[in-house]
């Protein structure tokens, strides 16, 4: 039943957080900034329009926006929430989960092609690379916590951290913290108000959509920020221990501060320079592989 | 991980991956003093149940060298020269970090090998002194600016120190403050070195030295 109403949340409340980020940054810029409802308003007024469809393109930019949904919600009914195991669970769906998130940026890339732009070519070799990049991370990270919490079920990751393990889950936040901004597209690795930038990655990949189409991958988009997201609030809740019925609380106010210090953290920074991405994954990468390396040595 | 003995290390290691990634040669300076700083406090950390006047000494003269004195000369040095960071090394910044991982993998699997004669040590300790041995040594090799070098010659003496108190329980104070003495000199030789070379030639880039022959 938790888990149902978890998963109810998340579907309602991903594109809420969206709005939580922009309202940061207005804030940051002495602006008034959007309603924090603007991200609704927008998929409603997108859903009502038409689509429009190149000649050029073929079914596969039809249908990668579907697959990208459902590969979210799929990987959304493998999320715990904190202790409570989610909908879905079974041995070695991290993997699952993973690679989930992998499908998704393939449709988005052979879509981006199939439009056959060559300034959105540019985008999905970006896109390709940096999260050729980020992979390492998100899987060392995700095994450092399998290996501590000695469950290869996602739903078994994040049971109350004994305190020995704080610090290793400390680096696999950090790190995982990098993986969530390059997966998301967010500075400093890509900013998402850019537009016609030559520096763009995802925004770029997505600009021949329209009306409904492009709402399914901007929902998608608020999904995996959602999800990926609540992976660092669920290292949080291991990290104090949290057990009971206050968990789904204590998790959607760990969602609302996560995307504050997004906000915070694009007011803050200007976009790195282009070269010095590499460097920012590959570090945590690094991370990583160090918190993995901790809990083979200290726990086995 | 259950003491502050492993969380120094684990902080030792991630300077190490710090010095691997950045190109500014200040921050360099920076992380190496925070290294030599951490360093003091493993010492105190290492030997908190018995608390003699020794370690305290010891403590404080590492933490004021390792973290004040040698940074400020290399500061110095820098400050003379007009470069501020490494522009083409040896070996790129991903490419070190990634090194970096491979020489963490060497000393995790030494670590793992070496048996330790001080009863109730970490069991960090040996990876954490042959990482940061390791990676001071690959800095040597592949950074090109002298400043960088002496950091690496400075991150390759803390894992060597590291090794001593993994190995030998209690080294005489006068041994320790001996080998403090020499690490002293030669970080001042080396100190005055970039400066002269800076002098007479316009750059501290050790490779290009080689125009010295005539």
């Amino acid at each position: 039943m938790i888990s149902l109403m978890y998963i109810l949340m998340a579907l309602l409340m991903a594109p809420f957080l969206q709005g939580i980020v922009n309202r940061t940054k207005a804030f940051f810029a002495g602006r008034q900034g959007q309603p924090l409802l603007q991200s609704y308003f927008d998929l409603y007024k997108l859903v009502c329009k038409d689509a429009v469809y190149s000649r050029t393109t073929t079914w596969i930019f039809k249908a990668s926006p579907i697959i990208g949904l459902a590969c979210m919600l799929a990987a959304l009914m493998f999320l715990p929430a904190g202790p409570y195991p989610a909908l879905v669970h079974f041995e070695c769906d991290i993997i699952l989960f993973v690679y989930l998130f992998g499908l998704m940026r393939f449709f988005i890339v052979l879509a981006a092609l199939d439009t056959g732009s060559g300034f959105e070519g540019m985008g999905a070799s970006r896109e390709v690379f940096f999260s050729a990049l980020a992979e390492p991370a998100l899987v060392f990270g995700v095994a450092t916590l399998a290996r501590r919490a000695e469950s290869i079920s996602l739903s078994g990751l994040f049971g109350p951290a004994a305190a020995c393990a704080l610090p290793i889950l400390a680096l696999v936040a950090v790190s995982l913290f990098i993986v969530f901004l390059a997966e998301n597209s967010r500075i400093p690795i890509d900013d998402p108000n850019t537009h016609l930038e030559l520096t763009m990655i995802h925004e770029v990949m997505i600009l021949d959509y329209s009306g409904p189409d492009l709402a399914l991958v901007l929902y998608a988009a608020a999904l995996k920020f959602w999800i990926l997201g609540a992976l660092m609030v669920n290292i949080f809740l291991a990290f104090i221990g949290l057990d009971g019925p206050a968990v789904i609380p204590v998790f959607a106010a760990g969602m609302i501060i996560l995307a504050v210090i997004v906000g915070i953290v694009e007011s803050a920074m200007a976009r790195l320079r282009f070269l010095k991405v590499p460097q920012l994954l590959v570090g945590a990468g690094v991370l990583s592989a160090l918190a993995f390396a901790l809990v083979l040595r200290l726990n086995g | 991980m259950n003491n502050i003995v492993d969380l120094i290390l684990v902080f030792l290691i991630l300077s190490g991956f710090g010095l691997l990634g950045s190109s500014r040669l200040v921050s360099c300076i920076r992380i190496a003093a925070a290294q030599g700083t951490a360093l003091g406090f493993l010492v105190l950390a290492q030997s908190f149940g018995v608390l003699s006047l020794r370690v305290i000494f010891i403590t404080v003269a590492v933490v004021v060298l390792k973290g004040f004195v040698f940074p400020h000369l290399l500061e110095r040095a820098l400050r003379e020269s007009d470069t501020s960071r490494e522009v083409q090394p040896f070996v790129g910044y991903v490419g070190s970090l990634v090194t970096g991982v491979i020489i963490l993998v060497f000393s995790f699997w030494l670590g793992l090998k070496a048996a330790l004669p001080v009863a109730g040590a970490s069991s960090i300790i040996v990876t954490g002194a042959f990482f940061l041995f390791l990676v001071g040594l690959f800095l040597i090799v592949a950074r090109k600016t002298a400043i960088n070098q002496v950091v690496g010659y400075l991150v390759m003496e803390n894992g060597i120190y590291i090794f001593g108190f993994a190995t030998v329980a209690e080294i005489p104070a006068l041994v320790e403050l001996g080998v403090l003495l020499d690490v002293f000199v030669a970080v001042f030789v080396m100190g005055i070195a970039i400066y002269r070379i800076n002098k007479a030639f316009d750059h501290i880039d050790s490779d290009r030295l080689r125009s010295l022959k005539g």
